[in-house]
């Protein structure tokens, strides 16, 4: 732990041996994930300014749009304040809190994959023992960052640059810098923990936190003037104003942002060994008292669920406070008072807000149940449950320990959004917990079928996350820009009744139990007849 | 004796690889087996189809006078498996992973776990993650040593262990076979198959080529012999089974097939031998025998 103890530091210069060298490997190791990451990313972006004028052909059309959103605070908290309606603008807007969030998340893992990753390994120790300088290897992954980064930046801008230079350039410049924000502050948490996956749930909580600040911000006034808005990194993204007037101060925030954090981290990484972190583990018991693999499940999984309960109660916390306030705020606008008077007053307006808030989270629900389920993929691929089910324990009593803690879990988290909201609004309580829990026959279906592909094609197992990805896409993206019904009917949320406001539908979420159940059952019967993969 | 583990005319396929080509393994209860074959023979194949892991595409295979596939359950009670390689779950402490598997399998001997850990010198305080290559494979020896099993099954257990723990594996191994214990043992560390085993079965590309005790091993192959003899050698040349003859003077090296070493000492003796040594085939040597490729492939009697 100190490293520093003899005040010996090699001369500057050779801190950095090896470092060209340790990028082009990095870059090697991802020439798959960078370019899908940020294709996909980019693709979302650019395929936008088409869609808009294609929904919103006229400028009054945009400017009708325009007005409705910026009265509705819901829609704000969702997606940030428009500040013009030009089409340009509106891409921005409509793309770029999401855009950022996966911006900062393939940073994040970039720089977790290239550091703490390497360390916890072993890999590392090889490296670190040939000519490779002390702050090579950290700053090879701050540099594929900034590749990724750079990359996207440049496509976005060059894609964009028919709807006016200096926007399309501000908002690539701005969904890089939120990128190296959180690159750079992966960088700094990778220093405390030994575990990558924790470092990589850590900094995944701040992008989080980083996007409920945001909302919370922007619900509270439309022009992202709010504290809350001003805290979190993606909220200078819209602070920014692509298209609308660019005040291309912000950028200093992020480059100053990243410039402190970076320097943070080189600190912290020069005052510690290789392998061992700020918060070391420390010793376990030497007898235990696991004795079934089902409490071994818990075990491995009780951290992420701990996690993901509180983000979730968080949540339900935060959007509950807001919801008074998103009633109040569209008071004041005429037009849109008429049209949420029209769809049953003040009550239908905060119903439409909840029940946005909860489908949200259930959908986010749907990414805790891949991941959970997954946790059998990588038993059964790191080699671990191989010795595992070479003890008296049956394939499927080994999976359904971990699958109850998936899909009982996401019943779980979704039960305590509920609490969170009861706790933050405190008026329809039940109601409420209804809707929360409405979500799950959706949430399930998309577990059922990680179940099913782990189960019956174990290679294509990490397919499931594709899966929750274009749930998450078609509820987040699709309603907002009419996407055709086929497609909205692909996902499993899209059949789910409008909780609360809406009447429950028994026969579709009855019919979405079903299926969640046969997936599953599917998946376990491949399992216990396919060949263990090692 | 009840066999403890057959297998007959196992095939397994992935994909185009035939990795089991019609393999048969016999395992009396209560003998150390050794497991002998280069890599990619299909071992750890053949291990993974008793543990039921793999599904056998034909053959039988019987493990405790059970199916593995079907009984997997009611078979893993009674064994204990050391893989090659052990990964730990990064946040258990060793001694829980210990006590766990001890849970799952038959039971485990409090006295005998202690006993281990002390004789290994494992810290079981230590997580998973650690713990060297060579501890690791600690928590998984003492994890299958204390625990209540007949059958252990053992994957290249020894790989990072120094000599003196290598030591230690050897006397628990024969600890076992006291208690009446059956071991089937993966090995590439020919000196420990020598010293532990009673029986061995050699595969090469999924196919069992040789089975037996040492002793019926050696019988099959060849002795070298050197001599010095008061006059030239006669006839030794035409003699049934000599190969590598090389007769410089009056001094004799040869091979001879072990089952025809009679005649060839009795020629010797024929010309007054002055100094004779016979050497019986190491363990490598029968191994190389069947390793190198150039050697033709030949299905030794069972």
């Amino acid at each position: 732990m100190t490293a520093t103890a003899f005040g010996v530091r090699p001369a500057g210069s050779r801190q950095l041996a090896g470092t060209a060298t340790l990028l082009r490997f990095a870059l090697r190791r991802d020439r798959l994930m960078i370019p899908v990451w940020v294709g996909v990313n980019a693709l979302m972006i650019l395929s936008m300014p088409n869609t808009l004028e294609n929904l919103y052909a006229s400028p009054a059309d945009r400017a009708n749009l325009v007005q409705d959103t910026a009265a509705n605070a819901s829609f704000r908290a969702l997606i940030g304040p428009v500040f013009d309606d030009s089409i340009g603008a509106l891409t921005a807007w409509r793309v770029g809190v999401y855009a950022g969030a996966l911006a900062a998340v393939l940073s994040m893992l970039l720089v977790v994959r290239h550091t703490r990753d390497e360390e916890e390994s072993g890999r590392q120790e090889l490296v670190a023992s040939g000519m490779v300088g002390r702050r090579a290897s950290l700053t090879a992954a701050l540099l594929t960052a900034v590749v990724a980064n750079a990359v996207l930046a440049l496509l976005v801008t060059a894609g964009l640059a028919g709807q006016g230079t200096a926007g399309a350039l501000a908002l690539g410049l701005g969904l890089a810098g939120v990128g190296m924000v959180f690159a750079t502050l992966a960088a700094i948490v990778a220093q405390f923990t030994e575990s990558a996956r924790l470092a990589r749930g850590l900094t995944a909580g701040l992008v989080g936190a980083a996007f409920v600040l945001r909302a919370a911000g922007d619900s509270a006034s439309d022009d992202g003037s709010s504290v809350l808005t001003w805290v979190s990194p993606l909220g200078w993204l819209e602070n920014l104003r692509p298209f609308a007037g660019e005040r291309w101060w912000v950028l200093l925030l992020f480059a100053g942002a990243a410039l402190v954090q970076g320097a943070v981290a080189y600190e912290l990484a020069g005052r510690r060994d290789v392998g061992m972190s700020f918060l070391p583990a420390r010793p376990g018991p030497a007898t235990g008292r696991l004795g079934t693999a089902a409490a071994l499940a818990w075990r491995l999984q009780r951290g992420s669920v701990l996690g993901w309960s509180i983000g979730f109660f968080l949540a339900g916390v935060v959007y509950g406070g807001l919801t008074d306030g998103v009633a109040d705020l569209v008071g004041d606008n005429d037009n849109a008072r008429e049209i949420f008077e029209r769809m049953g007053g003040q009550a239908g307006l905060t119903d439409a807000f909840l029940a946005s808030m909860v489908g949200m989270l259930g959908l986010i629900a749907a990414l805790y149940v891949v991941a959970s389920v997954l946790r059998l993929h990588g038993e059964e691929t790191s080699g671990r449950a191989e010795p595992l089910l070479a003890n008296a324990v049956g394939r499927l009593r080994w999976a359904s320990g971990h699958l109850t803690i998936a899909f009982g879990g996401s019943a779980l988290i979704m039960l305590l959004a509920g609490l969170g909201f009861a706790v933050g609004y405190g008026k329809e309580v039940g109601p409420i917990l209804g809707a929360c829990l409405v979500q799950l026959p959706a949430v399930w279906v998309v577990g059922g079928l990680a179940v099913l592909l782990y189960g019956v094609l174990p290679r294509a197992a990490m397919g499931a996350w594709g899966v929750a990805g274009a749930v998450l896409l078609i509820g987040w993206v699709g309603p907002a820009l009419d996407a055709p019904q086929a497609v909205l009917d692909l996902s499993p949320f899209g059949h789910l009744p409008k909780l609360p406001g809406g009447g429950m539908e028994w026969g579709a979420v009855l019919v979405l139990l079903v299926l969640a159940v046969g997936l599953a059952a599917a998946g376990l019967v491949g399992l216990r007849r396919r060949d263990m993969t090692s | 004796m009840t066999k403890a583990i057959t297998v007959s005319g196992l095939h397994k396929s992935f994909g185009r690889t035939h990795a089991l080509d019609g393999l048969d393994l016999d395992v009396e209860t209560g003998e150390v087996h050794g497991f002998l074959g280069p890599n990619g023979a299909g071992k750890s194949t053949t291990i993974r189809v008793l543990l039921g892991l793999l599904r056998a595409d034909s053959g039988g295979a019987q493990v405790l006078g059970r199916d593995p596939w079907a009984d997997a359950v009611e078979v893993h009670r009674r064994i204990a498996y050391v893989p090659g390689d052990v990964t730990l779950w990064r946040n258990l402490s060793g001694g829980e992973v210990i006590d766990l598997y001890g849970r799952l399998r038959g039971g485990l001997d409090k006295g005998r776990r202690a006993e281990l850990i002390e004789r290994f010198e494992l810290d079981p305080t230590k997580k998973g993650r650690t713990y060297s290559k060579g501890n690791r494979q600690k928590v998984a020896l003492v994890a299958a040593f204390a625990s209540d099993v007949d059958l252990l099954i053992l994957d290249e257990p020894t790989s990072g262990l120094d000599p003196l723990m290598e030591e230690v594996f050897q006397r628990c191994v024969e600890e076992e076979r006291e208690r009446g214990r059956t071991v089937l043992l993966s090995s590439h560390i020919l000196s420990e198959v020598e010293e532990l085993c009673d029986r061995v079965s050699i595969i090469r590309k999924g196919r069992t080529v040789e089975s037996g005790s040492l002793a019926d091993l050696r019988h099959l192959t060849r002795t070298n012999v050197t001599a010095e003899l008061a006059g030239p050698p006669n006839g030794l040349s035409h003699l049934p089974g000599v190969h590598d003859l090389d007769v410089q003077g009056m001094r004799v090296r040869l091979q001879v097939d072990t089952d025809k070493l009679d005649a060839v000492l009795r020629s010797l003796s024929e010309s007054g031998v002055r100094s004779l040594t016979s050497t019986p085939p190491t363990l490598e040597e029968l191994f190389l025998r069947h390793y190198q490729d150039d050697v033709p492939e030949e299905v030794a009697a069972r």
